[in-house]
């Protein structure tokens, strides 16, 4: 998912860069209140935002025979939200353009875009409707690490099909979606496998929190 | 969840990576396998004639290091996670007693 440096038109990394820019302020002021409020749910923070920086470190190879990362976006955005994940997104793909040539400065707001808010903007509400369906909140992490992972990848080809609709934009977001969505798809599902057993272990671990932080079923709180 | 459906996820997570080594055996980077998705799209982009306008300030100078600051990611994460996940099974059980 990551649109390589100076690989953007000035004007698209100047838009998603404005996008970008406002929900990270809303992300940081949503993290003061929480700290505010519940100060034990710090080292969820912490643990959500390590789970992207491992995740996102592990290129795997998918069965379309190309390699691709996972995000590990869904945690985050289940236990936080989407604009508290996009906090996150934007320290690991900070250390990855500076350090990993990953990505890169120029496009650091169309890549916090698709992996900091679209992804886990659609986790978020995915987890929201199932577990407020009454679903447990170990079957509804699973879909909400699934899409979150995969819609990042569906992001980042609108993203580039936008900027570069050639011949037009319909062929160009296929040839993109290929590219990214296809290959992600087994990674997704094993992202989902991996949230679910973190968060497993979440709920057997720290239960009261998690039903402070109003993030369980109904039946489950 | 008990432990053998942890198990069980465990397992299908490990053959859901393994299975595409296992696919295209004996292919490579050279014949265009298992190359970086990222990487791919940078060439689609290239084909239709943009030229990148900004390039990385600063890049890992080989293989090598990159796979060093790869490693160092993954572990910074890894040791956060275990840290706290340790912290919180100690004091479970420290409450279960």
């Amino acid at each position: 998912m990551h649109i390589m440096e100076g690989y953007l038109p000035l004007m698209w990394c100047i838009i998603w860069f404005v996008i970008s820019i406002i929900v990270v302020a809303f992300g940081l002021y949503q993290i003061k209140k929480i700290v505010d409020e519940t100060p034990e749910s710090k080292a969820l923070l912490a643990v959500s935002g390590a789970f992207m920086f491992v995740l996102s470190s592990l290129k795997l190879p998918s069965v379309t025979g190309s390699c691709s990362h996972p995000c590990g976006n869904g945690l985050g955005a289940a236990l936080f939200g989407p604009a508290v994940t996009a906090v996150l997104a934007t320290i690991v793909l900070l250390f990855q353009a500076i350090l990993l040539a990953h990505g890169g400065l120029t496009t650091l707001g169309a890549n916090i875009f698709s992996m900091g808010i679209v992804g886990p903007l659609v986790g978020w509400i995915v987890y929201k409707a199932l577990t407020k369906a009454n679903i447990s909140s170990t079957i509804a992490i699973f879909f909400a690490a699934f899409l979150g992972d995969l819609l990042t990848y569906v992001a980042t080809s609108f993203q580039l099909a936008l900027a570069f609709p050639a011949p037009n934009f319909g062929t160009a977001l296929t040839n993109f979606l290929i590219i990214f969505a296809v290959t992600q798809i087994p990674l997704a599902v094993g992202e989902g496998i991996l949230t679910v057993i973190i968060w497993d272990r979440l709920k057997a671990y720290k239960p009261k929190l998690l039903a402070k932080l109003n993030v369980l079923a109904p039946s489950e709180a | 969840m008990n432990r053998s459906t942890l198990i069980l996820l465990g397992i299908v997570c490990i053959i859901i990576f393994i299975a595409p080594l296992a696919m295209y055996n004996g292919h490579g980077e050279d014949d265009g396998y298992f190359g970086g998705s990222d990487d791919q799209a940078g060439q689609a982009v290239e084909k239709t004639g943009f030229q990148p306008w900004y390039s990385s300030i600063w890049e890992p100078p080989s293989g090598e290091i990159e796979s060093l600051i790869f490693a160092l990611q993954a572990a910074i994460g890894a040791i956060i996670i275990g840290y706290f996940f340790g912290l919180w099974r100690g004091q479970s059980s420290k409450e279960e007693e």
